[in-house]
């Protein structure tokens, strides 16, 4: 009941979701406890729900992508609303269009929300400055992918109860990893313990300032934590030489079945995806009784459907 | 604020409900229970409760959360912001004779949203309206099939229902609202 009374009270007035950094606590526990609503959608014979009726919705990515992508797209028709989708191949982005100016032409069309993913920190905000659609900040260059860290930690969240006081690891290429960020936020607001695992190269040069503990070995925290999220490496960004060879990394830093023989018995296993197998992970791993990566996907839909739901909410609010 | 039911008057109500659910609709097909978020969720917890025991067998019945179904969910809203809950109904409501269980009947509209979720489920055989109390104010073409009690309000009033579960205590109130109160001052004195 007491519960039930704070809820009344909270609005949520974001209409745009561009980092978890920004969010509080309580904000992300909305969110979540909301994503629980609408995971029964897609149970249904009839998925689908309308409360985005009449609204549209455009996916603005300059960046490849299939999971979130799909996802938003699914979430977003599970609410009702239409989708367009926007890819900068084929498009006048290529022949030298600006984003601020492609962005400006589709709310021109009547869009309602735009789900940005772009190369460039920063380009959700711009872009929620100059536009009056609502922006869901779909990943960042190397800032942010709030949907993400949600997901991770609405997973989480579902299976152990709560954060607080959980030990979790991230592991790989954390300097060009947005998901690290998110997850980072997200994570210590809800009371958990991070630490971010992997070779020096590989970690961001500022890392000292963030709320995270470092280490530079996975076989010494592998016994500790309750939660590991094993980020891919994302070949396309690595300039220079970060690791000697693949097969180095991965003896060091890949997840393999014998690692896996130290943990707790009930770690979870998580990888945002897509996974190179038997690079971070081995697949006996990745589809072994701890992980939680289809998980993660099934709960990425609702939380998306949340986002949507309440950044629309918000809109509604401001009129 | 005036109250209209007490506790024991509650409890028989619901009794009264559950006899004339039975005898109207017992005989014609699997009755399940659908309560309202969140005060018709408790409601139908105890009619389910009750019709189990009179039939002897367990009455299904599950929660509706209406909110994605909303008519004003894109309008400013006057009582706040609505929050999503989850709808939880274990059970396959195709062929059912589904006893939607609300607090209050006023406008209609939290039942027309409950309707359109519902559809949204499967097809029932029937959808039926039960209520505890009913008062006049409707906006849409709806009205209950079991109705506990009718309360005769002026529509600056409100009805105000308290559950154990959910409130501390059982307690139907009639209160006045806020502003139109001074109007109906203001017709009192002219009536004088």
């Amino acid at each position: 009941m007491k519960e039930k009374r704070q809820d009344k009270q909270f609005v949520w007035n974001r209409k745009h979701l561009l980092s978890l950094r920004e969010l509080s606590a309580e904000e992300i526990t909305y969110i979540l406890d909301t994503a629980k609503g609408f995971e029964e959608i897609s149970t249904r014979s009839v998925k689908k729900a309308p409360p985005l009726r009449g609204k549209v919705v455009v996916n603005l990515f300059f960046e490849d992508s299939t999971r979130t992508r799909n996802s938003f797209t699914l979430a977003a028709s599970r609410l009702s609303a239409d989708v367009i989708e926007f890819t900068e191949k084929g498009s006048s982005v290529a022949k030298g269009e600006t984003l601020l100016d492609t962005a400006r032409n589709l709310e021109a069309m009547g869009v309602d929300i735009v789900v940005i993913r772009h190369s460039a920190g920063g380009a959700p905000k711009l872009l929620s400055r100059s536009i009056k659609a609502c922006v869901v900040n779909a990943g960042d260059g190397f800032c942010e992918h709030p949907t993400q860290g949600l997901l991770d930690v609405h997973t989480i969240r579902k299976i152990k109860g709560s954060l607080k006081g959980l030990k979790i690891a991230i592991v790989g290429d954390i300097s060009h990893s947005r998901v690290a960020r998110s997850d980072m936020w997200a994570m210590t607001k809800l009371g958990a313990e991070v630490v971010f695992v992997g070779p020096p190269t590989l970690m961001p040069s500022q890392v000292g300032r963030l709320p995270v503990k470092v280490s530079y070995s996975l076989d010494d925290i592998i016994e500790k934590v309750d939660v590991i999220n094993m980020l891919r490496i994302q070949f396309e960004r690595l300039g220079g030489n970060p690791f000697p060879s693949v097969r180095e990394y991965s003896h060091y830093f890949g997840l393999t079945v014998e690692r896996m023989k130290r943990a707790k018995p009930d770690i979870l296993v998580m990888h945002p995806g897509p996974i190179n197998r038997g690079l971070e992970m081995e697949s006996e791993v990745a589809d072994g009784e701890h992980s939680v990566i289809l998980e993660q996907v099934k709960n990425g839909l609702a939380v998306r459907m949340a986002v949507l739901f309440l950044v629309n909410q918000a809109a509604a609010l401001g009129d | 604020m005036k109250v209209i039911l007490n506790s024991r008057r509650i409890q028989q109500i619901l009794k009264d409900l559950t006899g004339r659910i039975i005898s109207e609709i017992g005989g014609r097909g699997d009755i399940a229970i659908v309560g309202i978020r969140s005060r018709g969720e408790i409601l139908g917890q105890r009619l389910a409760a009750l019709l189990s025991k009179k039939l002897n067998k367990d009455v299904l019945h599950g929660t509706l959360d209406i909110t994605l179904y909303r008519d004003d969910l894109n309008s400013p809203q006057k009582n706040g912001q609505p929050h999503v809950r989850t709808t939880e109904i274990g059970f396959d409501i195709e062929d059912k004779i589904i006893i939607l269980v609300d607090d209050v009947l006023y406008t209609g509209r939290s039942t027309r949203a409950a309707m359109d979720a519902l559809i949204d489920l499967g097809r029932p055989k029937a959808i039926k309206l039960a209520v505890l109390v009913e008062r006049a104010g409707r906006e849409f073409p709806i009205q209950a099939d079991f109705v506990g009690y009718r309360a005769k309000v002026t529509p600056d009033q409100s009805v105000q229902v308290s559950l154990v579960e959910s409130d501390g205590k059982d307690e139907v109130s009639i209160n006045q609202t806020q502003e139109p109160e001074r109007k109906k001052s203001k017709i009192k004195l002219r009536k004088k």
